[in-house]
């Protein structure tokens, strides 16, 4: 509906589209509607007819069910009509909780273990994840506000991930871990290539030389630096020293045998089970998809970071050590602690990429808390819809402690 | 041994004219990065033109190198390979059948003629290959034959798109308007919706997956795509996004439009909604790529495969098979074009949109 008044042209127009577009636009139904409304109701009550739509929704799907939750709670039988559940009291969360030990769940009743090997599941994924990711994600950042060239195509490039679908992002990485995956075959090639060098005694003694040489090097440097001595003479010693050592240890030890491993064995990734793999390929594939996000939220906590602090350390001949550990990590502080906690509720409620990736498996090695919510609700013959719901009110009071605790750190870093 | 200061000047450096050897670091640290976002999903890009042979053999080469075949006398498809003679010549010919240790094979310019037909031994053989990009692995899940029965994927993608393109306008009018009604007015407890509505932010959607499945059945809408659509309409980040940028329009075009006697709604409609046109924008991209990604929710909603989304397609079609590996992961690759073009066209918006809000 454009807003310019119907030309006389278009009114006399010779197809009848335009005729009745014009004279459409003339009556205005939806606005004739709304100022009908507005006449009976007057002009002040009209905010409300515009909240209505949006706080029936949030009412309808947001409110309702979290009261509703606390009610299913206590509710009993596989029915999905409400009249129809039994209170039940507690029985629910006495089934869930009813178990010999929370911390091995192994001889606890189905119901128990499938909740307490979610929730120790869960709980390990993110004290893992939240950490390894954040790291990362805290590097990049770093890097990323230095001058570098082309920094919104690197920007774009680690935030990439985070546009596709969990399944898609399952699929790839699936397609990537099979047995006889593209992973495999290039750990295999590398290892052989590897095997094939360090078999040929010349390269061998030439790999073990240069590892001695740069590691003589590389200590050797702020020793002598610490030492007091001069750079050049320094560099010179370290040099001689480390090719005496790295000569010895070639043409004496002739310890090649160490340098050739066993052949690579293809792993499967996503299905040994005592490996720990899977859980480790579940972690890296969610850190994957995630990591960009959390980048882009720090670079900008970074770029807010006044530039005049740095040129002023410049001035004052502070070294970027401490620029580093004075300015720029106790500046960024406050945007850290937020991202840590967002992403701590994130992860406590990963399900779609590692379901679509594992199906919580192999077992139960990577089956998360949401899942077993999920499968006690809406999979297999008996829905139990009652333990679903209490599993969630007790998922729900860790989550509460969590968003307490990102609340107050956004209200202090509002603050200060 | 890296020392705490090489680590320091790696990563506080910030203007240098020459490359130091930080730079140097920082450029390989952003390389391996870029090598492992981005191989992955060439990796994809590459496999998905592979043939369902090459798929299933798990060949590592980067392009889609495919058996050279030629038509046999009785209809069969032959493979070419290359035979080297004793006295260095060589020539294609065709596999005609094993015979022991020896092949029976054909040169290929007499493949009809069974008379020429000769036996070599099989180390001899080369396997003839070429790249052939199997444009099939596209075309066959999206224009019929075959699996489409079990892969509707054009179903699929009509949900899809029904899904997106609905949820995503309703969202742009309902949220518009909650926000246009709690920046441009002044009523009791305005302060109080404002809150209530990004408080709805706090409310981990994984936690009430129960009582919110109970309210949609309720409502009938069980298995429809609606029930998809609605709980997803009203966003609080959404209501945030649009509310914070129509408290930067002026009250004096409001007040003059009033003046000149503009209902309510027109000052909306005409006034408020054009002005507002990038935090639209930026809602409607983020809607867009919310919607057409969302997993979980439809997982529980649409269990009939005549309403699947795409992504729940996917994620069946990938636990169901191996014998298709190749249309899934054509198909794969079709769903994440949508928001691969978004993505490059408009990921300025996209990524200033999210670093400003904070929210995904």
């Amino acid at each position: 509906m454009s807003d310019r008044e119907p030309s006389a042209s278009s009114v006399a127009g010779e197809r009848p589209l335009d005729r009745i577009a014009a004279v459409w636009r003339r009556i205005d139904p939806v606005d004739f509607f709304f100022r009908t409304l507005q006449g009976r109701i007057g002009a002040k009550r009209m905010a409300w007819v515009f909240l209505v739509p949006n706080l029936v929704i949030f009412a309808t799907f947001a409110f309702w069910p979290m009261i509703l939750n606390f009610w299913m709670a206590f509710t009993g039988g596989t029915s999905a009509i409400l009249a129809e559940r039994p209170f039940v009291g507690l029985e629910n969360f006495r089934e869930i909780l009813d178990c010999p030990s929370w911390v091995d769940p192994r001889g606890c009743p189905v119901v128990g273990y499938s909740f307490w090997t979610g929730l120790w599941n869960t709980l390990f994924f993110a004290a893992v994840q939240v950490p390894v990711m954040i790291f990362v994600a805290t590097a990049t950042a770093l890097v990323l506000d230095r001058e570098m060239k082309g920094r919104g195509f690197w920007r774009a490039v680690y935030f990439y991930p985070v546009m596709l679908s969990p399944v898609v992002v399952a699929v790839i990485w699936d397609w990537i871990l099979k047995r006889r995956g593209i992973l495999n075959a290039l750990l295999g090639d590398l290892v052989d290539g590897w095997n094939a060098v360090a078999s040929l005694p010349a390269a061998a003694g030439a790999i073990v030389f240069a590892a001695t040489f740069l590691v003589v090097v590389l200590v050797g440097r702020p020793v002598a630096a610490r030492l007091g001595t001069a750079p050049a003479v320094a560099r010179r010693f370290a040099l001689v020293v480390g090719l005496v050592v790295a000569a010895v240890a070639t043409f004496a030890g002739r310890p090649w045998g160490f340098l050739v491993v066993d052949d690579f064995r293809p792993v499967n990734w996503l299905v040994d089970q005592r490996s720990g793999w899977p859980m480790f390929w579940a972690i890296f594939v969610y850190s994957w998809a995630h990591l960009g996000f959390y980048m882009l939220i720090l670079l900008a906590g970074l770029q807010a970071i006044p530039r005049d602090l740095y040129e002023a350390a410049e001035m004052d001949g502070t070294s970027k050590t401490r620029q580093l550990f004075r300015i720029t990590l106790p500046l960024l502080m406050p945007t850290m602690l937020v991202v840590v906690v967002l992403s701590l509720i994130r992860a406590f409620q990963v399900f779609d990429e590692i379901w679509v990736l594992t199906g919580g498996g192999p077992g139960q090695a990577t089956k998360m808390i949401v899942q077993h919510i999920y499968e006690t609700a809406f999979t297999g013959d008996a829905k139990r819809y009652g333990v679903a719901a209490a599993s969630s009110v007790l998922v729900a009071g860790v989550l509460l402690v969590l968003t307490l605790a990102q609340l107050f750190v956004t209200r202090r870093r509002a603050r200060g | 041994m890296i020392t705490a200061t090489d680590l320091s000047t790696f990563l506080t450096r910030r203007r240098g004219r020459t490359l130091h050897w930080t730079d140097v670091v920082a450029y390989l640290y952003l390389a391996v990065g870029l090598a492992v976002v981005v191989l992955p999903v060439v990796w994809m890009l590459v496999s998905s033109v592979k043939s369902q042979r090459a798929l299933v053999e798990n060949d590592p080469r980067l392009l889609p190198w495919e058996q050279v075949t030629v038509p046999g006398p009785d209809e069969r498809t032959l493979s070419v390979f290359r035979v080297t003679r004793d006295d260095g010549t060589s020539v294609d010919v065709a596999f005609l059948a094993p015979r022991g240790r020896n092949a029976l094979v054909v040169p290929v310019a007499e493949v009809a003629d069974a008379s020429r037909a000769f036996e070599v031994p099989r180390t001899r053989l080369v396997r003839k290959e070429r790249v052939d990009p199997q444009v099939e692995n596209y075309t066959q899940p999206l224009f019929g034959s075959g699996d489409t029965d079990r892969f509707p994927f054009l179903r699929f993608f009509w949900n899809s798109t029904f899904v997106t393109t609905m949820a995503t306008l309703l969202t742009l009018l309902v949220n518009s308007m909650a926000a246009f009604a709690l920046s441009k007015y002044r009523f009791r407890g305005r302060d109080a919706i404002v809150v209530i509505i990004v408080s709805t932010l706090l409310i981990p959607p994984t936690v009430i997956l129960v009582p919110l499945f109970i309210t949609v059945q309720g409502l009938g809408l069980f298995n429809k795509l609606w029930g998809v659509i609605i709980p997803a309409i009203a966003s609080p980040t959404g209501v945030f996004l649009l509310r914070q940028y129509m408290l930067t329009i002026p009250d004096e075009l409001i007040e003059a439009a009033r003046m000149d006697a503009a209902s309510e709604w027109k000052i909306y409609w005409r006034i408020v909604l054009p002005l507002a046109a990038p935090a639209l924008a930026v809602l409607a991209i983020l809607s867009v790529i919310w919607r057409w990604n969302d997993f979980m929710w439809p997982l529980i909603v649409l269990t009939k495969s005549e309403v699947y989304t795409l992504q729940l397609g996917l994620s069946t079609f990938k636990g169901e098979i191996a014998d298709n590996l190749n249309h899934l992961l054509a198909m794969t690759v079709l769903t994440l074009l949508p928001v691969t073009l978004v993505f490059v066209f408009l990921q300025k918006h996209i990524t200033a949109g999210i670093a400003s809000t904070g929210l995904k």
